[in-house]
C-alpha cells in the first residue's frame, strides 16, 4: 500500500480516522515519526495530522496550566507561564529539533527520549485525549499502558506549577555537552512540607518510571546528607534498566545514586 | 497517489511545486526546486546539515514533512548573499578558516544565522548552544564558533551598536 498522509480540520475526525486504522499514527512534529519514514520503516503506511494548530495553546485552567500536546519545546521556552519548565524544554536536542519536538511526542517517545514526559511525570501532570469524550488520566495510568493509547490523540496536558520555589528539580546526565541523548534523566517534586514527594526516572525503564522506594524513603526526611542515606540506597530498587550503546545496566545501577545525591542536595555536577 | 500542491516562499520567491505523501522538505528543496545548499547528511536530525529557517526558525528540512509548510518562508544559504556581496557570516567563515570540506557549513551558517536574528550580541555559550545540533567531522568548531563572533561583531558594527 502506497503511503499516505491525511489531514483533518477536526481532531474529532482525526480520532476517528486513526482509531479506524492500525497501521496509521497521529504526527505530532514528526522528529521521530519522519526519521522512521526517512528509514523505510514499515511499521506504519499513514500519517494521520491537523490542519489547525488548536493543539499549540498553553493557557491557564483553574489553579493548572493546560499546555496544548502540539506545542513544541521552543513554545515552552518562549513562556513566561511555564518558565519551572525551562530547564527539561532546553535539554531536548538541539535548537532545530526543539522547534519542532512537541509534548505530545514526547509522552510517545521510547529510551532514550522522553526527557519532557520524565519531568510531567515528577509534577503528577494529567493527560487529555481530543475527540473520544474521555476524562482526563493520570500520567503514572498513561505511561504505565502506553502503547495502548497509540491509537488516540493527546489534546493536551494538565499540569500544576511547582507550589515552593526550588521544589521541582530536574538533572539530565548526558556524555555529550550541551546536547545529547540521556544516560539516565531524574526528576522530582520535593514540597517543603514533604509529603506528596514523587520522584521519576527516565531511561531507567523501557518508559518513566517512578522510584516508589525513594519517594518512600523521603517522606519526612531532611534533604541533607544524613536525611537522604535511606533514598539512596533505595536509588534503584525494584528497577532494571537497560544496556545500551549510552551505558549498561551495571553502570546505570552503580550511578543512579550519585546524580540522585546530587539532584536532591541541589549539588552542581 | 495523486502528489500535491505546495507553494511557499524560498528566500524571497514565491514557489509552487508538487510533493508525494510522507516527501520531507530537504528533497522538496534538493530535488524539486533545485536548491542545492542545504545538504543530505543523515536524514535523521542529528547531523544539522540540511538545517533551514522556517518562518525565522532553524529547522531540520529531512524531519519537515513538506506538505506541512504551506504558505511558510523558507530560508536556505543560496539566499545568504546580496548580488554578488557575501553574508557577513559567509565572510567571517572565509576569513577563519571555518569549513574544510564544507559539508556542514550550510548548515551551520543557518543555524548561525537564526542565532543573530534573535540575538545580534550571543555569547559564546549562546553560540555553542546554537550550533549543538551540527555536526562538523573537519574544523574542530573552533573556528565557526570564531566566525561567528566576530560575524556578530561586523554586523553590530554595520548597525553602529558596536561592541
Ligand atoms: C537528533 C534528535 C535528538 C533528540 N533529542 C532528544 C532529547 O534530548 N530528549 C528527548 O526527550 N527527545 C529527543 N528526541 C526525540 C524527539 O525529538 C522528542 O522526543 C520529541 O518531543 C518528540 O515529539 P514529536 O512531536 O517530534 O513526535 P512525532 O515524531 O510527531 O511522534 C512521536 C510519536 O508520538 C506520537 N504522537 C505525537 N503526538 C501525539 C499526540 N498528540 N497524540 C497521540 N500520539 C502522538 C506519534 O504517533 C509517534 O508515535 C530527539 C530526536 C532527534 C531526531
Ligand atoms: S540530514 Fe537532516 S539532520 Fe542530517
Ligand atoms: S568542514 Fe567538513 S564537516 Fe565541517
Amino acid at each position: 500500500m502506497p503511503f499516505r498522509v491525511e489531514t483533518f480540520d477536526r481532531i474529532e475526525d482525526a480520532a476517528r480516522a486513526l482509531a479506524a486504522n492500525r497501521n496509521a499514527r497521529f504526527y505530532g512534529g514528526g522528529t521521530i515519526l519522519m526519521c522512521a519514514v526517512n528509514a523505510g520503516s514499515q511499521s506504519f503506511d499513514t500519517l494521520i495530522r491537523i490542519n489547525r494548530n488548536d493543539l499549540g495553546i498553553i493557557r491557564a485552567e483553574g489553579d493548572r496550566m493546560s499546555i496544548g500536546s502540539g506545542v513544541t519545546m521552543s513554545q515552552v521556552l518562549q513562556s513566561r507561564d511555564l518558565d519551572f519548565l525551562h530547564p527539561v524544554a532546553i535539554a531536548v536536542g538541539g535548537p532545530a529539533i526543539r522547534t519542532a519536538a512537541t509534548v505530545g511526542g514526547n509522552l510517545y517517545a521510547a529510551a532514550p527520549y522522553g526527557d519532557f514526559a520524565t519531568a510531567l511525570l515528577a509534577l503528577g501532570a494529567e493527560v487529555q485525549f481530543g475527540g473520544d469524550g474521555g476524562s482526563a488520566m493520570p500520567i503514572d495510568q498513561f505511561l504505565a499502558d502506553r502503547d495502548r493509547h497509540r491509537e488516540r490523540i493527546v489534546s493536551n496536558i494538565l499540569v500544576r506549577r511547582p507550589g515552593d520555589a526550588g521544589s521541582f528539580r530536574f538533572r539530565k546526565v548526558t556524555r555529550v555537552k550541551p546536547k545529547g541523548v540521556a544516560v539516565m534523566t531524574l526528576a522530582a517534586l520535593l514540597p517543603r512540607s514533604r509529603s506528596g514527594i514523587r520522584v521519576a526516572y527516565g531511561n531507567m525503564a523501557p518508559t518513566p518510571v517512578r522510584a516508589a522506594a525513594v519517594e518512600r524513603a523521603l517522606e519526612g526526611a531532611n534533604l541533607d546528607e544524613a536525611g537522604i542515606g535511606p533514598a539512596l540506597a533505595a536509588a534503584t530498587r525494584g528497577l532494571s534498566p537497560a544496556s545500551d550503546a549510552l551505558a549498561s545496566q551495571w553502570y546505570r545501577q552503580e550511578v543512579a545514586p550519585v546524580h540522585l545525591k546530587r539532584m536532591l542536595l541541589g549539588q552542581a555536577g | 497517489m495523486a502528489k500535491k500542491p505546495l507553494q511557499f516562499n524560498l528566500n524571497g520567491e514565491d514557489r509552487a511545486v508538487f510533493v508525494a505523501d510522507g516527501e520531507n522538505l530537504l528533497d522538496t528543496l534538493r530535488r524539486g526546486v533545485g536548491d542545492l545548499t542545504p545538504k543530505f547528511g543523515c536524514a535523521q536530525g542529528t547531523c544539522g546539515a540540511c538545517t533551514v529557517l522556517i518562518d525565522g526558525e532553524p529547522r531540520m528540512s529531512c524531519l519537515t514533512l513538506s506538505e506541512t509548510i504551506g504558505g511558510s518562508r523558507v530560508e536556505t544559504t543560496a539566499g545568504l548573499g546580496d548580488g554578488g556581496k557575501l553574508h557577513p557570516l559567509q565572510d567571517a567563515f572565509m576569513r577563519n578558516f571555518s569549513a574544510q570540506c564544507g559539508y556542514c557549513t550550510p548548515g551551520m551558517l543557518m543555524a548561525a544565522k537564526a542565532l543573530l536574528d534573535r540575538n545580534p550580541a550571543p555569547s559564546r555559550d549562546d553560540i555553542v548552544q546554537a550550533i549543538s545540533g551540527n555536526l562538523c567531522r573537519c574544523t574542530g568548531y573552533e573556528p565557526i564558533i570564531r566566525a561567528i563572533e566576530e560575524a556578530a561583531g561586523m554586523a553590530r558594527g554595520a548597525t553602529g551598536a558596536g561592541r
